[in-house]
């Protein structure tokens, strides 16, 4: 999974994914690159797990795979509560000196 | 309240905190300088940091532990990137082994620091933390739940149970 948002193109294919209604030839598209280039950035994002391939009647359209991102969401307010903490402390030494 | 904006970016898996504090850039580097201070505020009441070594800057390193209700104790280090006093601070957060070698099963998140004065007396300081991937955010947060964020767990069942009534059914 390591990396896999790290890019801005991966990171634009995760958006438009979101409607789940493009296939690879379609989404490639969208960016001024090799068909087979765009193919790669989809395949790093199915092995990290935050798009899925399915089949729709005789297509194969990429859809984000939504739970993955709320995950991370959910995580990062996790991770603000506890900066949260250690913010509010730092304040209360400040203070405690004026 | 002290903390005046929170970013989340769930795509690019990073929390940027800013705070505001009433003193100069000068005293809030302290925080971070002065490893009695750091342990004032890096673990929450119920894990208090002890700080074994601190070098703070670029290639330093900073060795802690925190110490739990029941004497259980787990150890932690900082790898220096980046260390200009009194504004920018950029470092590695790990695990380490009980004596001290890094864990490297454990994730990695990079912090950064950066701390400008905004006027008026005002300094403004920005946390910004990265992660490698969202396995390793978890396992940090199991981490920081047992060294004292219990009480977050139960907001999460909440809005764990409110994002599945949420989820349009296909």
């Amino acid at each position: 999974m390591f990396g896999a948002l790290a890019d801005a193109t991966r990171r634009d294919i995760v958006r438009r994914a979101i409607e789940g209604e493009e296939g690879v030839a379609e989404l490639a598209e969208h960016y001024p690159m090799s068909f087979a280039a765009v193919q790669k950035h989809i395949a790093i994002l199915e092995r990290a797990g935050m798009v899925t391939k399915e089949r729709i009647g005789r297509r194969k359209v990429v859809r984000t795979n939504l739970e993955g991102l709320r995950r991370a969401r959910r995580l990062l307010d996790q991770y603000e509560e506890l900066w949260r903490g250690r913010v509010t402390r730092m304040s209360a030494l400040v203070t405690d000196e004026t | 309240m002290t903390v005046t904006a929170v970013r989340k970016d769930p795509e690019k898996l990073t929390v940027t905190l800013d705070a505001a504090f009433e003193a100069s850039p000068e005293r809030v580097w302290q925080l971070w300088a002065d490893p009695r201070q750091l342990e004032r505020w890096w673990g929450p009441p119920t894990y208090p940091a002890t700080v074994t070594a601190h070098d703070l800057r670029s290639g330093g390193r900073v060795e802690y532990h925190m110490t739990g209700p029941e004497g259980d104790q787990s150890r932690g280090y900082w790898e220096i990137l980046e260390a200009n006093a009194p504004h920018r601070l950029v470092f590695r957060d790990g695990f380490a082994d009980a004596d001290g070698r890094p864990n490297s099963d454990m994730p990695i998140n990079e912090v950064r620091v950066m701390i400008n004065e905004v006027g008026g007396g005002q300094t403004r300081m920005s946390i910004e933390s990265i992660f490698p991937d969202a396995a390793a955010m978890e396992q940090l947060l199991a981490m920081g739940m047992e060294q004292g964020l219990r009480e977050a767990v139960g907001q999460v069942d909440a809005i764990l149970a409110e994002d599945v009534a949420s989820t349009p059914g296909r």
